[in-house]
C-alpha cells in the first residue's frame, strides 16, 4: 500500500516534467579543499563533459585517458570542459591528485567521497558520462566504455550540444 | 491504509494545480531514477561445493527514483530479495521500501528528513554509506542538518538509527562535524597565501540501553576526532586523530578498553609524477550502533584498509580489510608516467606505478591481575605484532600502436588467512601474480581483449590459471569467455576448471548481461567492506537501467 501510494505521489509531481534532467546540486571537494556545488558548474554557456570514475576502474581510466589525448582539439573546436567526478572514498581518495597528476590530466576533478553527486544522478555503476548542454541540462549520458568508438561517441553529443548553443 | 488516504489529496493537488508556480522559489519538477535486477539459477554442483538451492532460482533487484524541484529534493528505493541471492546477508528477506527521504536546502540550511548518506572527516568515527553489489547499507534514518551559511565554516548534524537490513539497529546514533577552511574564513587577508588550512573535529555518539544481566555497560558511548588538512599545489598533508570511550561489544570481547585511530597521509603531485605515502594506528576501534552486532552490520565508522585495491581477479583472490581489534599498517605508491619520445615513454608514453603496503598486529600484552583484566590488554604504542598482510606490486601500462595496448602487473603478497578470514593452523599465505592485459583494435566494429593471470599460492590452494578473453562488437554487444583453473591444488579431484561465459547488450543507459557457467566462491570486497561469495553454477542475469 505504501509503494502504491509513494508511486502515485511521484506520478502526481511529474506530469509537467521537463524533457532535459538538469545537473543535480549537490556538494562536493575539489582538489584543492574547496567545498563547491555542483549547481555552480559552470562553462559559459558551453558544454561540459561530467564523467563519473574511480581510481580502481580499469575502464573509466582508459575512457579519460583516450579523452585525454584529444581534450585539446576538443576544446579548440567546442569549447567543452570535462570534469571528471572521482567517486574514491577515503581509501583511495588520497591517490586521486597523485593520478591525475601522473597522467598529466588537464580536467576539472572533484571528489565525491560518500557518493552523494553519484546517487543524485542515479549512477549505478562506474563509468558513467552525463554530456551538459550550455544550461547543465543532460543532453546524453551512457554508463559504458565502448573501445570501439566510445570516446568519439561522446564527443559526437557534445558538438551537437555545442552546435545547439551555438544556434541561440 | 491511513496514510494512503492522506496522500491521495496531496497527490490530485499536483495533478490538478499548478504547484510549481505556487511554490516560491522552486522550478520545475523533474523525476529520475534507476533500476537493477539480478536473477541468478543455481545448479548444484558437489565438485565445487555449490549447495542446491530450494528455490532452485533467486534474485535481487531494485529500483531508486529522485523528485527534485528547485531546492527541493525527495526520494525512495524500492527492494526485493525473493529469496536473496547467495552470498548476500540472509536478513535481506522479502520487498519493502527501506529507504527514503526529503531535503530542502533554504539558502545555507539544508535539513533532510528520512534517510540519510553521510560522513564526517575520513569517516573514522562516522560515516552512512551504501554498497548494493555487496548488500551493504547502513544508511541513517532521521534527521540530518548542514549549514553551510558562513563561507569557510561547514556544520553537519545527525540523529537517528541505523538501517540493518528491513529493520533498524536498537542504538541511537547522534552526532555534529564541523569543518573550517581558514583561507575561505578569513578571504582577502589569506590571498596571497599558496597555502590552505582545513582544520575539523566531530563527536558521535550512542545510546543503547543496558540489558545486561553480567556486566555493567556504558549506555551512552561517545566517540570524537580531530583532523587537519594542509595543501600546497603539489602537496597535500592529512591527519586524523580519533578517540572512543570504553565500549564492551561482542567484536571486542567485552573489554572496557578505551579505543584510538589514528590516520595520516602525505601527497606529492606534479606532471607526470604522483607520490603517495599513509600510515594508520587502530586499536580497538570498532564502533557500532549494536554492541552485540556481528558481521557488517550497524557499524557506525569507516576504517579504510591501506593496501592497492585490485580488480584483476587473481590478484584480487587474497583481499585485506581493516582490523578493528588492532592493527597498524602503512603504504606508499608512486607513479610515474615516461615522457612520449624517450627510451621507456616510446612513441606514446609510458605509466609506471609501484605499491607496497603492509598491516600488522598490534604489540600488546594481555593482562590478566583482577584490577585491569577488564581492559583486555594494553598496547606497546611503537612495536609490531603479528604480519596480517603485505603487498609489493608494480603495474606498467604501454600503448604500442593506436590498435595495441596493455597493462601489466606483478607482484608478492602475504597473507594471514587465520586473522583475516578467522581460520586456525594455516601458514603465512605467500602468493606471486601476474596479469597481462591486452587489447587489440581489430577495426572500427571489433575490439578484442584478453586477460591472462597467474597465481602462485603453496599454502593454499596452490596455483591457478586464468585465460578470458572478450569481443566487443559495435556499440552495443560485448561477449566472453573465461576459464578459472586451480591447476596446482594438491588434491587431484579439485583441480577443477570455472568456465564461465557472459554476453551482454547495452543501448542508452540499458544494460542485460546473461551469464552461464562455474563461478568459484571468493571474497569480494569493495571500500572497506567485504563478503564472502560461494561457489556457484548456474545461469545469471543482470539488468539495469537509469533515467
Amino acid at each position: 500500500m505504501q509503494i502504491a501510494a509513494a508511486f502515485l505521489l511521484f506520478t502526481a509531481f511529474t506530469l509537467k516534467q521537463d524533457n532535459l534532467q538538469k545537473l543535480a546540486a549537490v556538494d562536493v571537494k575539489g582538489l584543492d579543499g574547496k567545498i563547491i556545488n555542483t549547481g555552480s558548474f559552470s562553462n559559459n554557456g558551453k558544454p561540459i563533459v561530467v564523467s563519473f570514475w574511480a581510481t580502481w576502474c580499469a575502464p573509466c581510466k582508459k575512457e579519460l585517458n583516450e579523452i585525454a589525448e584529444v581534450y585539446e582539439e576538443w576544446q579548440k573546436e567546442t569549447g567543452v570542459k570535462v570534469i571528471a567526478v572521482s567517486i574514491d572514498d577515503a581509501r583511495n581518495s588520497p591517490k586521486v591528485k597523485p593520478y591525475v597528476e601522473q597522467q598529466e590530466w588537464t580536467y576539472e576533478v572533484y571528489l565525491d567521497e560518500n557518493q552523494d553527486f553519484k546517487r543524485a544522478m542515479n549512477v549505478n555503476n562506474v563509468p558513467h558520462t552525463f554530456v551538459l548542454n550550455g544550461n547543465n541540462e543532460v543532453t546524453w549520458q551512457t554508463n559504458v566504455y565502448n573501445p570501439n568508438g566510445g570516446v568519439e561517441d561522446i564527443y559526437k553529443h557534445v558538438k551537437e550540444a555545442a552546435a545547439a548553443a551555438e544556434k541561440k | 491504509m491511513k496514510k494512503f488516504l492522506v496522500l491521495i489529496p496531496v497527490a490530485l493537488s499536483g495533478i490538478f494545480c499548478d504547484l510549481h508556480a505556487q511554490i516560491p522559489g522552486m522550478g520545475n519538477g523533474q523525476i529520475h531514477g534507476n533500476f537493477q535486477i539480478d536473477a541468478q539459477y543455481y545448479n548444484p554442483d558437489s565438485a565445487i561445493g555449490a549447495p542446491a538451492v530450494p528455490e532452485k532460482a533467486l534474485s535481487n533487484g531494485f529500483g531508486n527514483l529522485i523528485y527534485t524541484n528547485g531546492k527541493f529534493m525527495a526520494g525512495i528505493r524500492y527492494e526485493h530479495y525473493l529469496n536473496v541471492m547467495q552470498g548476500f546477508p540472509v536478513d535481506y528477506k522479502g520487498t519493502g521500501i527501506p529507504y527514503r527521504f526529503a531535503t530542502y536546502n533554504n539558502d545555507g540550511l539544508e535539513i533532510t528528513v528520512g534517510s540519510s548518506y553521510d560522513q564526517f572527516g575520513s569517516g573514522i568515527v562516522y560515516r552512512a554509506f551504501e554498497d548494493r553489489g555487496l548488500g551493504y547499507d547502513n544508511a541513517l534514518d532521521g534527521a540530518r542538518v548542514r549549514f553551510t551559511k558562513v563561507k569557510g565554516l561547514a556544520i553537519k548534524g545527525i540523529w537517528g538509527k541505523q538501517r540493518t537490513f528491513f529493520t533498524s539497529s536498537p542504538g541511537i546514533v547522534r552526532g555534529i562535524d564541523g569543518e573550517i577552511n581558514l583561507n575561505t574564513l578569513l578571504g582577502h587577508k589569506m590571498d596571497s597565501c599558496k597555502t590552505t588550512f582545513i582544520i575539523g573535529g566531530n563527536f558521535v555518539s550512542r545510546y543503547q540501553i543496558d540489558q545486561n544481566p553480567l556486566l555493567d555497560m556504558p549506555q551512552n558511548v561517545g566517540a570524537w576526532s580531530a583532523r587537519m588538512n594542509i595543501i600546497r599545489p603539489k602537496l597535500n598533508l592529512f591527519g586524523e586523530w580519533g578517540y572512543k570511550i570504553n565500549d564492551p561489544t561482542l567484536g571486542n570481547n567485552y573489554i572496557y578498553k578505551p579505543g584510538t585511530a589514528l590516520f595520516v597521509s602525505a601527497t606529492y603531485a606534479t606532471k607526470g609524477l604522483g607520490i603517495m605515502v599513509a600510515a594508520k594506528q587502530i586499536d580497538n576501534f570498532g564502533f557500532r550502533s549494536d554492541r552485540d552486532a556481528a558481521g557488517n552490520t550497524a557499524i557506525i565508522n569507516y576504517l579504510p584498509a591501506l593496501t592497492k585495491q585490485h580488480t584483476y581477479q587473481l590478484a584480487a583472490y587474497y583481499p585485506y580489510a581493516t582490523q578493528p581489534n588492532g592493527e597498524i599498517s602503512w603504504q606508499a605508491e608512486i607513479g610515474y608516467k615516461f615522457k612520449k619520445g624517450t627510451a621507456l615513454g616510446g612513441k606514446y608514453g609510458t605509466s609506471l606505478t609501484l605499491n607496497y603496503s603492509q598491516a600488522h598486529g598490534l604489540d600488546s600484552t594481555e593482562l590478566h591481575d583482577e584490577a585491569t583484566t577488564a581492559l583486555g590488554y594494553e598496547t606497546n604504542l611503537f612495536g609490531l605484532g603479528a604480519l596480517y598482510f603485505q603487498d609489493v606490486n608494480i603495474e606498467v601500462f604501454k600503448k604500442f600502436s593506436p590498435k595495441f595496448k596493455g597493462t601489466f602487473l606483478t607482484g608478492v603478497l602475504q597473507y594471514n588467512k587465520n586473522v583475516i578470514e578467522g581460520k586456525i593452523g594455516y601458514p603465512i599465505i605467500m602468493t606471486h601474480y601476474a596479469v597481462f592485459d591486452l587489447i587489440f583494435k581489430l577495426n572500427d566494429k571489433l575490439t578484442f581483449r584478453t586477460d591472462l593471470e597467474h597465481m602462485y599460492a603453496k599454502e593454499d590452494f596452490g596455483s591457478w590459471g586464468m585465460a578470458l578473453a572478450e569481443l566487443t562488437i559495435g556499440e552495443h554487444f560485448f561477449a566472453a569467455a573465461m576459464d578459472q583453473y586451480n591447476y596446482g591444488n594438491k588434491h587431484e579431484e579439485l583441480r577443477i576448471h570455472y568456465v564461465n561465459a557472459q554476453a551482454g547488450y547495452y543501448w542508452g543507459t540499458n544494460r542485460i548481461v546473461v551469464g552461464y557457467g562455474k563461478q568459484r566462491a571468493g571474497i569480494f570486497c569493495v571500500g572497506g567492506v567485504c563478503r564472502f561469495v560461494p561457489a556457484s553454477n548456474g545461469f545469471t542475469i543482470s539488468m539495469t537501467s537509469s533515467f
